[in-house]
């Protein structure tokens, strides 16, 4: 379960001042559910889910994770999160199994529970070929697996995914997509970002619109189809974030 | 504070950097096969420099000669001396040193030396250079046996006895022990080159640990485990605190064994350099210098809260930088400020005092140097070890509280 209220972040940069990267956000998503969030670059994605994960402190305004406060108790809240983002990268010098292992020990779990945990998620991700190879000379799949693996060690509650099909060929996006929906069958709060809208359209079961920091519209496909009268999912974005001129000047800050 | 996750890290940040070749190169293989190459290196060049020096006859220019042909002779009939004819100006050659040295005999100078008139003779060298140096002392020793000798020939001339212009010897001895003696040669070098190798041992793996990490991508993904920032920055200070020791252990020892391993090569080089300024002609024996053990016990000692204080210092510095690169530009300056007071250590005249006691480095250079003569100090030592670790626990600190701030570890 994720509930976020009111959630602010607002960065000081030398050059632009004051950003409010994310503006009072609240929503909420329940276990069994995969949360969208649909933004275009630089509305606040990365941020909000830097939010939830704890990588950063919000301004003002709080979230609950997996039953945890991000601000009064975050070491809780990361110990029954998976977070996945372009920017959490594998260890090079390590192989995908010493990397899986290294973060199923800093999560505080035995080396038996480790290795049948991992024994599992290989399975299931097709990993055993390339287990004990270096990460560092992986190709950009395989590494993705191995990052998935690394998040679901511990069996996280709460899976934040932030645009895990970037830089992907479509077979390996494909199987990604599958895994992300199984996660959610299994009964697993899923959060997941991307500015690509047919997989908002395909996966989500509730879609946030993100904008200038803000969550401007938020419901499921049907709900938001049936708001603007349209079928289109990218239509539905436009319309939503206040027509092409507002996007474009969006961008431009 | 939880042990189990410092150790869960600092074990993987072992692995990792055992792993990678720069640390292996930086932790490892300089110290062990580069530095004490470098030194046998240095040593063996000297050692032959030195060697040719000796051996080669002293090149010289007789000035005037001609109304003293007894010393002229006498000179030329040394085989340690090798007399050169003036073709140009003998400043010129000096200079050039196609001769190590002039020698002027005034005029009339044999007739005077028969009149018991004094007169001078003047040996025109070049300053500071080694070879010139070395033929002074050879011409000037020539030329004092030659004065005694003339004044004996008078004394027995005249029936007095020798011991007439020469009433009493004077003789050098040294009762200091020999460890005190090394303590007294190495104790400046060994402290500067503790700290040199400490930190050098310490910076290639706090910059990969941190501006290293954030350039690959992976520092987002361990804060992503629900360890608390103070128990990650613990374990990498672990692993630099190792790197660093080990570099300066590795050093050490490998250059330990091979001072005693060729410690007459390099002892023949050290004997000559001091037989041109005083006549130790038993240097070489006490070249090799018994290190008082429990003097270097405690210089390991007290460089333990010197190498904590490297190695957080390092790691907040290098975590500011958002790459490799930028880590280097950071850090590379630093080398200056410490090699600084360390050198500063290692000059005569400075002392240990409750002021110089406080400025982290410069004491420790002090202290060792001291405690390596077997000098102990105790409220100095002591002043020193509690400073020293008020200025590590500080910035190590200082290195948690900047791996809490969002703003140097997300740096846009
Ligand atoms: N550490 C930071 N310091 C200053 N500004 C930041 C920082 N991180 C993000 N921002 C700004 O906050 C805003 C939101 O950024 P964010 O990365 O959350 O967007 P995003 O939706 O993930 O975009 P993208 O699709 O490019 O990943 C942007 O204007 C960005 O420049
Ligand atoms: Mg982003």
């Amino acid at each position: 379960m994720i509930a976020a209220l009111n959630l602010t972040k607002i960065f000081k940069d030398r050059k632009r001042g004051m950003i409010a990267a994310v503006d009072q956000v609240s929503f909420t998503c329940r276990p069994g559910q995969i949360y969208g969030l649909l933004g275009a670059n630089g509305a606040g994605k990365t941020t909000t889910l830097r939010l939830l994960a704890t990588l950063l402190q919000p301004t003002r305004g709080t979230a609950t994770v997996a039953g945890h406060d991000v601000v009064a108790d975050p070491v809780q809240v990361r110990a029954h999160v998976g977070f996945l983002a372009a920017s959490t990268a594998l260890y090079g010098r390590l192989t995908a199994r010493e990397m899986i292992t290294y973060f199923g020990r800093l999560n505080g779990m035995t080396d038996a529970a480790i290795r049948a945990r991992l024994q599992v998620l290989a399975g299931e991700l097709d990993m055993d070929e390339f287990l004990d190879r270096r990460c560092d000379k992986f190709s950009t799949g395989m590494k993705q697996k191995t990052s998935i693996a690394r998040t679901l060690i511990h069996d996280p509650a709460v899976m934040i995914f932030d645009e895990p099909t970037l830089g992907l060929d479509v077979m390996t996006a494909r199987a990604i997509v599958r895994f992300v929906r199984q996660c959610r069958d299994r009964g697993k709060t899923v959060i997941y970002s991307t500015h690509v809208m047919s997989e908002v359209e395909k996966l989500c079961d509730v879609i946030g619109i993100i904008h200038a920091g803000r969550l401007v519209a938020e419901g499921t496909l049907a709900e938001l189809q049936a708001r603007y009268g349209e079928r289109d999912m990218e239509e539905i974005f436009v319309k939503a974030v206040g027509g092409e001129a507002a996007l474009a000047a969006a961008l431009n800050t | 504070m939880n042990w189990n996750h410092i150790l869960t890290v600092y074990l993987k940040e072992l692995k990792d950097s055992l792993r990678d070749r720069r640390t292996l190169i930086s932790m490892i293989v300089i110290p062990t096969l580069v530095m004490p190459g470098l030194m046998f290196g240095v040593g063996y060049i000297m050692t032959k420099v030195m060697k040719k020096a000796r051996e080669e006859p002293t090149s010289l220019v007789i000035l005037g000669g001609a109304e003293a042909p007894g010393v002229v002779a006498a000179l030329r009939a040394e085989p340690k001396f090798r007399i050169v004819e003036a073709k140009a100006d003998y400043r010129q050659l000096v200079s050039d040193k196609k001769i190590r040295l002039a020698v002027e005999i005034p005029a009339g100078f044999e007739a005077a030396l028969q009149a018991g008139e004094p007169k001078t003779v003047t040996l025109y060298h070049y300053e500071g250079e080694l070879k010139s140096g070395m033929g002074v002392a050879a011409v000037e020793r020539f030329l004092r046996d030659f004065r005694e000798r003339t004044v004996t020939e008078r004394l027995t001339h005249r029936g007095l006895p020798v011991s007439l212009v020469k009433p009493f010897e004077v003789k050098r001895q040294n009762v200091a022990p020999p460890e005190k003696v090394g303590g007294n040669i190495i104790g400046g070098i060994i402290p500067y080159m503790i700290i040199i190798l400490c930190f050098t041992g310490a910076m290639y793996p706090a910059i990969d640990l941190t501006a290293g990490e954030k350039e690959r991508g992976t520092m987002e993904t361990l804060l992503c485990s629900p360890l608390r920032r103070v128990n990650i920055v613990l374990g990498k200070f672990l692993m630099v605190m190792t790197a660093s020791v080990a570099t300066m252990a590795l050093s050490l020892v490998s250059m330990g064994l091979s001072v005693v391993a060729g410690g007459s090569l390099l002892g023949g080089g050290r004997a000559a350099a001091a037989a041109s300024s005083a006549g130790a002609k038993d240097a070489a024996a006490g070249f090799i210098p018994l290190l008082d053990p429990l003097g270097v016990l405690g210089v390991f000692a007290m460089i333990l809260p010197v190498a904590i204080l490297f190695a957080a210092v390092l790691l907040a510095v290098a975590l500011f930088a958002k790459s490799y690169k930028e880590a280097q530009s950071y850090v590379s300056p630093l080398i200056i400020v410490i090699i600084m007071p360390a050198v500063l250590g290692m000059l005569p005249g400075i002392e240990l005092t409750a002021k110089t006691a406080l400025v982290p480095i410069l004491n420790l250079s002090l202290v060792c140097k001291e405690m390596l003569s077997g000098v102990w100090h105790w409220p100095y030592i002591a002043l020193i070890f509690g400073s020293t670790t008020v200025y590590a626990g500080v910035a190590l600190a200082a290195c948690v509280w900047m791996f809490n701030r969002e703003d140097v570890i997300f740096r846009a």
